[in-house]
């Protein structure tokens, strides 16, 4: 076996992926249900939104931080903007800028705190989240609302429609996918064909050692937050577009699910190492168990202890790995 | 142009009311190795970032080739051809060799979009200079600290280096890795690149550097040629103090009981066919490789490892150790060389630490400890070992390197121990902290305690033991008394083949 294969076969990508697989070809055998048109889009429609926020997210991780802020910011931009301008314009753009705005502020104010004071990302990204949710209950009275024209025609906006002969069911899948895809590619792209990327993985590396180098660690902090921020604004007002209605609290517990998916796809908790393509094979995984269980005949009730326990056995596979590489005996001893 | 590419004099410092530099002078000349020495906390490290540029010196005057600087960046450090080694040699270990060879370079002009092509091309000229051969695309977590550190020097060549200041860069390296080290900082040396080296080490001083200075508390003790120096005034001018080493005697008592004996002990890929014992009051030496299986013994000894076949007799009795909890009950210590991860819990007490292991015993009815009790041993054992702290309520982290070793040893000579196992009792410990531990344990030993002590530094081992056992490929390949031994003769058993 060559060098080149065996890195891919050790890589975490190449086990998340052959368990997709195999997690596809069950559930195929069991339903029938599973490569048919209709299953697929509904698939990419409920990944499309949580593998935008993977993107953000992951940055974060690599950096060694935690954003836990991000679904707080993305349901604040989106309620207000929502409510607040649906007579301003009728273009949709005018909307994501502002939305885009509030959470650039509230990523800034993250990443301000975070790399000027070295305080535990945890904690300050815990506070802002707790912030945006207060002023988004207690300043803009926050509760379900009607989503504006203007937004639901964005929403409905489709790429193609595929419809299952069999049970007659339909799924559109909408343009906003292709966001979704510019979006993955743009964080492809600053993680490793810019310096500003190598950065982020120099201070997820060591921190002292980046700023020896002659990184600029403070401003690529508040950068990785801003973008964070910023993009949780724009991808709030698509989940409502995609929901076609503004659902104030629908994101609450996804920084939970990001984290998660991040993790399972084998990008480090503990910072320095991940890829675009671990974060979007996590959240694939998480996404397909929870979208088939039902088609396998599993009651809805049971996806999150599924999810959970696939959370779970993911990250102690690789703790266990090691454990045992720490404690692992090495000396060659002569041969008798 | 000047002769010196360094000439620093009169460098002053102070954080708050400390003075960390007062008033020190360094002058290196182009092309020559210098060595810079003292203890922690006499300003070593001070100087090297008013040199790199990262301190504002508070007083003084800096020269670089003649060139005066009041006031310098690390920019203009860097420009001015000073580059740092740093004891954490400061690379990435989660990226490849590549990327920690070139992030610098395209930093420092200005580059924002990366060209594997271009990483590429600087990442060979590095190696090329120290004709270093390596697989650009390893990610550096999975190297040696020796070539990590060669690729932390072809780094700094990048930058037309003309001073490479390395803070102690033999420190975590093997004797057969030092000598490689050696050969390039020659090799550097014939393209006129002073270099300034960190190290406590005499016998590396005398080998490699061609003119010294130390420091301490912050002032000039002593400069000059290295030829000129002695292991005396090495000392003196570090510590401040006379030193003497006085060499350990053991006299066996005869048809006195040995308190540790092993027989044909074995583990898979640790050791084979050990046998061993000890006497009271003895103090043995192992030394041997890395990966020569000395540390494996100790830990199965102790427990960490469970041995496969053999037996182990503690005063005469065959006794099972299986778990670390075994081998503390059979009065089994043991210190180990990373105390920082392995011995330490740095954020709590002193008082705790020291103590931790007797909680059992001092908690009342419903695990209350006797507060009184732990604190009248604990000071105790303070005042008995001379550990220097404020208050023994304080963290563990507050302590320097030798003293937070005297508590690790503290904490087991609280129990009732039948052998104390130290495994680099001195890696990182001051020359003044060392010659305290090391006439400590030959106390302890005087007044029956067993002992022994894993190091590399043989001539530690030679002054400090009574008996010496060589460790080579898991097997003991060679026993005898310290006084029938010499160092030469030592170090080519451990890597003979």
């Amino acid at each position: 076996m060559n060098n080149k294969t065996k890195k891919i076969l050790h890589s975490s990508e190449f086990y998340v992926g052959v368990i997709i697989v195999l997690f596809c070809l069950l559930i195929q055998m069991r339903s029938g249900q599973f490569f048919t048109g209709n299953n697929l889009v509904d698939i990419i429609r409920s990944f499309s939104i949580p593998v935008m926020f993977c993107v953000g997210e992951l940055m974060v991780l690599i950096s060694g931080g935690v954003d836990c802020s991000f679904p707080a910011i993305a349901s604040l931009s989106m309620f207000v903007v929502c409510k607040y301008m649906e007579n301003v314009t009728t273009s949709p753009l005018p909307f994501f800028l502002v939305a885009a705005l509030i959470g650039l502020v509230f990523g800034i104010l993250n990443g301000v705190i975070i790399g000027k004071y070295r305080f535990p990302a945890l904690i300050v990204t815990l506070g802002t989240s707790s912030i945006c949710w207060g002023v988004m209950q207690g300043v803009f009275q926050s509760r379900e609302y009607p989503l504006c024209p203007t937004l639901l025609a964005v929403g409905k906006a489709k790429l193609l429609t595929a419809t299952n002969a069999e049970t007659g069911l339909s799924s559109d899948l909408p343009m906003i996918t292709v966001f979704m895809v510019l979006l993955l590619l743009l964080g492809w792209f600053i993680l490793n064909k810019t310096m500003l990327g190598r950065g982020i993985y120099a201070i997820g590396g060591d921190i002292i050692a980046a700023k020896r180098a002659g990184f600029n660690v403070f401003g690529t902090t508040v950068f990785i937050y801003a973008f964070s921020g910023m993009m949780a604004g724009i991808i709030g007002v698509f989940r409502a577009c995609m929901l076609q209605a503004v659902h104030p609290n629908n994101l609450e517990g996804l920084e939970m699910t990001a984290i998660a998916a991040c993790v399972l796809g084998g990008v480090s908790i503990t910072g320095g190492k991940g890829t675009v393509l671990q974060a979007c094979l996590g959240m694939l995984l998480l996404t397909i168990v929870s979208n088939s269980l039902i088609l396998l005949g599993i009651s809805t009730h049971w996806q999150n202890v599924v999810t959970g326990l696939i959370i779970i056995a993911g990250t102690a596979a690789t703790a266990i790995q090691n454990q045992r590489n720490a404690k692992k005996l090495a000396v060659k001893l002569t041969e008798s | 142009m000047s002769d010196y590419i360094i000439r620093a004099k009169g460098i002053k410092k102070y954080f708050g009311g400390v003075k960390a530099l007062d008033g020190v002078d360094l002058e290196i000349k182009k092309g020559e190795v210098h060595c810079l020495a003292g203890e922690n906390g006499c300003g070593k490290s001070t100087i090297i970032n008013v040199i790199s540029g990262f301190y504002t010196p508070d007083g003084g005057e800096l020269e670089i080739d003649g060139v005066s600087y009041p006031k310098m960046t690390p920019q203009q450090s860097i420009a001015a051809g000073i580059q740092v080694i740093y004891q954490d040699l400061s690379v990435f270990p989660n990226l490849t060799v590549m990327e920690n060879l070139a992030l610098n370079m395209e930093l420092a002009s200005g580059r924002k979009f990366v060209s594997k092509k271009r990483f590429r091309e600087i990442a060979k000229e590095a190696v090329a200079k120290i004709n270093f051969e390596i697989d650009l695309d390893e990610k550096v977590e999975n190297l040696s600290v020796a070539d990590k550190q060669l690729i932390a020097i072809s780094r700094a060549l990048l930058n037309n280096a003309k001073l490479i200041i390395m803070d102690e860069p033999t420190t975590a390296i093997t004797k057969k890795e030092v000598r490689a080290l050696f050969s390039v900082i020659r090799d550097l040396q014939k393209q006129n690149i002073a270099i300034l080296f960190v190290s406590h080490k005499l016998d590396e001083v005398f080998e490699i550097a061609e003119r010294f200075t130390i420091f301490r508390n912050g002032k000039n003790t002593g400069a000059g040629d290295a030829s000129e120096l002695t292991q005396e005034k090495f000392t003196y001018y570090m510590t401040g103090r006379e030193i003497k080493e006085t060499p350990f005697v053991y006299e066996e008592k005869p048809g006195a009981q040995k308190v540790l004996e092993i027989k044909n002990l074995n583990l898979k890929n640790g050791f084979k066919n050990v046998n061993l014992s000890l006497g009271e009051g003895e103090i043995l030496g192992i030394t041997g490789l890395l990966g020569s299986g000395r540390t494996e013994l100790v830990q199965a000894l102790f427990g960490y490892h469970k041995a496969d076949s053999g037996e182990i007799y503690i005063r005469g009795n065959k006794v099972e150790i299986n778990t670390v909890k075994d081998g503390i009950k059979n009065g089994i210590g043991y210190v180990p060389p990373e105390r920082i991860v392995e011995g330490v819990f740095l954020p709590q007490s002193i008082k705790e630490n020291i103590s931790i292991e007797k909680w059992d015993e001092w908690a009342g009815p419903l695990g209350i400890m006797n507060e009184k009790k732990i604190e009248e041993v604990v000071n105790e054992w303070v005042e008995k070992l001379r550990i220097k702290l404020h208050d023994i309520n304080d963290p563990m982290n507050t302590l320097s390197g030798g003293n937070q070793q005297k508590c690790v040893l503290a904490k087991w000579l609280i129990l009732d121990l039948n052998v104390l196992i130290l495994n680099g009792p001195t890696v990182g410990v001051d020359i003044g902290a060392k010659f305290d531990i090391y006439e400590l344990v030959k106390k302890l030993a005087a007044n029956g305690l067993s002992v022994i002590i894993i190091s590399d530094d043989i001539p530690e081992i030679l002054s400090n033991c009574n008996r010496v056992i060589v460790m080579r490929r898991g097997e003991i390949v060679k026993e005898g008394l310290t006084k029938d031994m010499d160092e030469a003769s030592l170090a080519e058993f451990a890597v003979a083949d």
